[in-house]
């Protein structure tokens, strides 16, 4: 599998070949044990770029990014290709495993004493609390992660768009991101192309602060 | 057995098309499970939704509990396995592909291109589940201190969701 990449490892993934599956599960694990709230990605990085230095914050970023493209929750994104990166697709197992492993065991358990308790008014108060509070926890999360995207014109129409189609128009998803998806990424199509990596570089400090969003909780 | 079978098609579909996440998809989410397939009321959705909150780790793991109330430890399993599965593969094999492209400018115009409708999915993410949990000025007051703590200082959202719990039991108590 390893003949399908096309870049040679960095020196910071060939040192990173010998992380032990056991030392990526148990990061990912206590990563996935102690984050609450989408703070996950937050946990990640303090992990695998500051305690163990197994990736750059610059690696990082690409993965981050990357997750964010891709379908699917962010914090499994990132595991799957963290661990893909140090150890193949033990290590994306291993990694993916101790994400969720905790929250399993706990949401399980959850539900199994919710399903017996599911009429207690008490029980159903506390949760519709629970459920508002998520609301402006939410808020928060998306005008974070949007902050760039609420200040640009063009981007404003498509987020406008998009709500309007899922949660007014009550359009599928599906539908929705074949039609605004693809119109979306036709709007920021490459038209010039001056140096790729002068691009590349003086865009690392805009990329470090638009996702500074990530790493608070 | 067929029951399984829809909860393995249906929840691997919404992980397929959760571009933005966990919240991004939670309109559709509500839309199969709840007004589609009639699995359960809109106010179990909910309340099960508000588990994922308290549980560490993704939020969306509460997709298991959907299963255990629909098809008990196999429904869970099943769950389980249908919204991560298929994502971990896909992004995989992404991942192996998309090194190969990392300088190319179509990169950065997919990620600008998916950033705002990823935005406008989780505003209507938040909307969906604000019309199911405020249904009174307690429930907006909540939601707003959380708001307003929130951007005021870093706070562990455990806290502030079990605060928000506590609140709301207080006010149907009182």
């Amino acid at each position: 599998m390893d003949s399908v990449r096309s870049q040679s490892p960095t020196p910071n993934e060939r040192a990173a070949r010998a992380v032990a599956l056991g030392a990526i599960f148990k990061s990912f694990f206590t990563a996935g044990a102690i984050s609450f709230g989408g703070g996950v990605v937050a946990y990640l990085r303090e992990y695998v770029v500051r305690e163990h230095e197994w990736l750059d914050d610059e690696s990082f970023l690409d993965a981050l990014e990357l997750s964010e493209a891709l379908p699917g929750l962010n914090a499994v994104n990132m595991s799957v290709i963290i661990g893909d990166r140090l150890r193949g697709v033990a290590g994306a197992a291993a990694a993916v495993a101790g994400l969720l492993l905790p929250g399993m065991v706990v949401i399980m358990t959850l539900g199994v004493l919710w399903s017996e308790q599911r009429h207690n008014p008490h029980l159903r108060a506390v949760l519709i609390g629970v459920a508002a509070s998520a609301v402006g926890l939410l808020t928060t999360v998306t005008l974070q992660l949007g902050h760039r995207q609420f200040t640009r014109p063009a981007d404003l129409l498509f987020i406008g768009a998009t709500f309007v189609a899922v949660s007014v128009l009550k359009i599928s998803l599906v539908i929705v991101l074949l039609t605004l998806g693809p119109l979306a990424v036709w709007y920021y199509r490459p038209l010039t192309h001056p140096s790729e990596s002068a691009h590349h570089f003086l865009h690392l400090r805009e990329r470090l602060h638009s996702h500074r969003a990530h790493w608070r909780h | 057995m067929y029951k399984l079978f829809s909860l393995a098609w249906v929840f691997a579909l919404l992980s397929i098309v959760a571009v933005g996440g966990g919240t991004a998809v939670l309109p559709e989410m509500e839309r199969m499970v709840v007004h589609q397939f009639h699995w359960m009321g809109d106010q179990q959705f909910r309340d099960i939704y508000s588990l994922g909150q308290v549980a560490p780790g993704p939020n969306m793991l509460m997709v298991m509990v959907i299963g255990y109330r629909l098809a008990g430890a196999a429904g869970a399993a099943v769950v389980g396995f249908a919204f991560f599965l298929p994502d971990c593969i896909l992004t995989f094999f992404a991942n192996r592909l998309w090194s190969r492209f990392s300088e190319s400018r179509w990169r950065t115009a997919l990620q600008r291109g998916l950033a705002p409708v990823a935005i406008g999915l989780m505003l209507s993410g938040t909307y969906a589940l604000a019309r199911l949990s405020i249904s009174n000025l307690a429930g907006l007051a909540i939601a707003a201190a959380t708001f307003g703590i929130l951007s005021w200082r870093r706070t562990n959202p455990l806290v502030l969701v079990s605060a928000g719990g506590l609140a709301y039991l207080l006010f149907t108590i009182r």
